[in-house]
């Protein structure tokens, strides 16, 4: 399966995905500078972390108009698979591929540390290889992670079950102190309506191997491959 | 001459702003009981060539934070146009 990561000036996770790619996961992956507007015909596009543009004027808000993000768009809309990862998940709501926004953290601060995040919808390509109500431990690291949505939108999500994985604690339970930014319903993570755009605030980048603390960011990755396993 | 755009960009009341109650926050606590709500948002100043309309700088104004400057799922924005 066919990886292309997207590469903005800024981004920082870019090389995390690529090495999991290739390295964990055994797959080809290109890096896709953001002028660039050929993807290389992935099967997936990765929008990694980082922080595109200094986060200037609000965090994806220029990224989105980078070349790239033109092919990006028209890569989705065929139904191509887009996972967008912290900045990346940023970058796709300024870019009208996710619903919604993320605002800075209730608490002000950068937070980089582990959390608990539950696998909501399992009929997804990003989460198929979860059980029902799986809970993964993954790492977050951000200052701009509070998921927002108006409550005509919550409804969309809910109706559609768009929302795909909640902070939660160890045992899954979803409580205010488990939800780590503030973020509206405890959503770490949701995808389109077409199911195929996913966005989340944690790092399955940063969690594929047991020497980083926590393989659980695999669960992600292996969802990926046995979608595309699934198409064809 | 040139056109001066100044562009007020606020979060929509119904978005928490958890930077605006720490400032109200420490506001109060040095005194200013009296303030009741901060609100934190974005001033940004625009200038454009003196040749076009009025109506075309609010024209290509409102464009710019519909596309750029403000995000309309969290905030709203208003400018006012000189010319000097």
């Amino acid at each position: 399966m066919k990886f292309s990561v997207t590469v903005f000036p800024g981004s920082n996770c870019d090389h995390d995905c690529e090495y999991v790619v290739r390295n964990v996961m055994g797959q080809p992956v290109e890096m896709v500078w953001h002028k660039e507007t050929d993807l290389r015909n992935p099967d997936c596009v990765v929008v990694p972390g980082g922080f595109s543009y200094g986060d200037y004027l609000r965090t994806g808000a220029i990224a989105r108009f980078s070349p790239v993000m033109k092919s990006v768009a028209d890569f989705a809309a065929k139904g191509g698979l887009v996972i967008g990862i912290c900045n990346g998940f940023q970058i796709l709501c300024e870019a009208g591929l996710l619903p919604g926004a993320l605002l800075r953290n209730k608490g002000l601060q950068f937070i980089c540390q582990n959390v608990y995040i539950k696998v909501e919808q399992t009929d997804t390509p990003y989460t198929n290889a979860c059980k029902p109500g799986q809970v993964l431990k993954i790492p977050i690291a951000h200052g701009e992670g509070n998921y927002f949505i108006d409550p005509e939108g919550l409804k969309k999500l809910k109706d559609n079950r768009q929302i795909v994985v909640r902070y939660c604690d160890i045992k899954g339970n979803l409580t205010p102190e488990s939800n780590p930014n503030g973020s509206l319903d405890n959503i770490a993570g949701i995808c389109n309506e077409k199911r195929n755009v996913f966005g989340l605030m944690p790092h399955p980048d940063r969690s594929a191997e047991d020497i980083l603390g926590s393989h659980d960011g695999q669960f992600i990755w292996n969802s990926i491959l046995a979608a595309k396993v699934g198409v064809s | 001459m040139s056109w001066h755009v100044s562009v007020y960009v606020t979060l929509k009341p119904s978005v928490m702003d958890p930077q605006g109650a720490t400032v109200q926050r420490a506001l109060n606590q040095m005194g200013y009981k009296a303030v009741t709500g901060v609100r934190m948002g974005k001033f940004t100043e625009l200038e454009f060539e003196a040749g076009l309309s009025e109506e075309d700088v609010k024209k290509q104004g409102d464009e710019i934070c519909d596309k750029l400057l403000a995000n309309p799922n969290i905030e709203s924005y208003r400018f006012t146009v000189e010319k000097k």
